[in-house]
């Protein structure tokens, strides 16, 4: 189990996004997305670094497809962040860790 | 700073297979890469890399990856911004690391080539998409198109057309580059509909795709195409902007080697589709990262001596 990363499903939407006290960073993803198995080791490898900051998430858009299509997600993968439940901003497209980690610091200064 | 003896830049079908026989050989060997998958990776199935019958080209990748590891290679996920030569070493600027190794092999890959319209850019995610494995499920019932002439541009529109209700194939000429047999298959197809001798002009929306302009190359007259979805399929181009002035490049501005994999600098060495090789192919990016090493380990050896 990595630290700081939970699993969205329409059961914990509620509570775990809409509810969530931290701002929330969704990787929307799926099983036959090379970029966004590419993604796998750096969103997990980040997740404990922003604990108490931000929290991580993973939503996998083939099972939860009423919810990726409520976030209008058409290309994977999609990063969403989230605060009191809106939507702050998104990244699409593999990236690595240094990128991703400037464009997160960047839009968070704005909330 | 940490020194290696190689650093391999873009650990994919070419630079893990060059890292497996570089560490198998003692060789202290750090693998910078965006990810590891490269355009293997996004192949659905590979049936002509012998061994497997049938592979997607993830699962390969995840193979090539866990071998060069095991093997006692060193990666890390960072995006290469400069190479420099001081002295007989190089110094190689991360994101936010500085790298430094006794040679180095620049595996990097290419990546899909864009086809430079307004909109294009803001609306990638939102409907534009250069995968149609990965994107493609999201268009289901949808209006689409395939922009792109060659072999993967047909077989994505065939792909597609089983998920969406229309397929537009958008070509800039009336003949193709993509083998008869497919094009006469693919012409074949119920709910695709080819758009010849059509440039793409501009892509329409504003949170997401709505239409894209198309010109006639011909009569010059624009034509909107109404859709929720654009597949781009025109090729790749090599990651080699970053290195212009640092090692030869040719006219497409791939990196030029020799059989040994050696560039025109001492110490630098080259594999896989961003070198000038003929055919791209996992199987050829593969043995030539092994070349690489295995020359890389001949440099190494005679600069001890």
């Amino acid at each position: 189990m990595t630290e700081n990363l939970v699993y969205i499903t329409k059961e914990n939407f509620e509570a775990e996004v809409k509810n969530s006290d931290k701002p929330i960073l969704i990787d929307f993803w799926a099983e036959w997305c090379a970029p966004c198995r590419m993604m796998e080791p750096v969103f997990e490898g980040m997740a404990p670094k922003y604990k108490g900051i931000v929290k991580f998430a993973k939503l996998n858009t083939q099972e939860e497809q009423a919810l990726a299509a409520s976030f209008a997600i058409q290309g994977i993968p999609s990063l969403v962040l989230l605060k009191d439940g809106k939507e702050v901003d998104r990244f699409v497209g593999a990236m690595p860790e240094t990128i991703l980690a400037e464009k997160l610091d960047v839009a968070l200064k704005k909330i | 700073m940490e020194n290696y003896d190689l650093i391999i830049i873009g650990g994919a079908a070419a630079g893990l297979p060059a890292a497996l026989y570089a560490s198998r050989r003692q060789i202290k060997t750090l693998v910078i890469t965006e990810n590891t998958q490269g355009q293997t990776g996004t192949a659905t199935t590979i049936e002509n890399y012998p061994g497997f019958l049938s592979i997607s080209g993830m699962e390969l990748m995840i193979k090539f990856d866990e071998q060069a590891r095991a093997a006692g290679a060193t990666l890390v996920y960072d995006k290469v911004q400069t190479l420099t030569k001081k002295d007989d070493i190089f110094e190689i600027k991360g994101t936010s690391e500085t790298y430094s190794a006794k040679a180095v092999i620049i595996s990097a890959g290419k990546s899909p080539r864009t086809i430079d319209v307004p909109g294009e850019n803001e609306l990638k995610g939102k409907g534009v998409s250069y995968c149609a494995t990965c994107d493609g499920p999201f268009f289901k019932e949808k209006t689409i198109a395939v922009i792109g002439g060659g072999n993967s541009a047909l077989e994505e529109a065939e792909y597609l057309s089983k998920l969406a209700k229309k397929v537009y194939l958008i070509h800039r000429r009336s003949d193709f580059r993509a083998e008869e047999n497919v094009v006469h298959h693919v012409k074949k197809i119920k709910n695709i509909e080819f758009v010849l001798d059509a440039v793409p002009k501009k892509i329409i929306g504003e949170t997401k795709v709505e239409a894209i302009v198309v010109e006639n190359a011909l009569s010059k007259k624009e034509t909107t195409i109404n859709l929720d979805g654009i597949f781009v399929s025109i090729g790749y181009v090599p990651k080699t902007k970053w290195i212009e002035g640092c090692v030869e490049l040719d006219n497409y501005g791939q990196i030029i080697v020799n059989k040994k994999c050696e560039t025109s600098t001492l110490g630098i060495f080259a594999a896989g589709d961003i070198t000038n090789i003929r055919d791209k192919q996992t199987i050829i990016a593969a043995a030539q990262g092994v070349t690489a090493a295995l020359s890389v380990y001949d440099y190494l050896v005679g600069k001890k001596r």
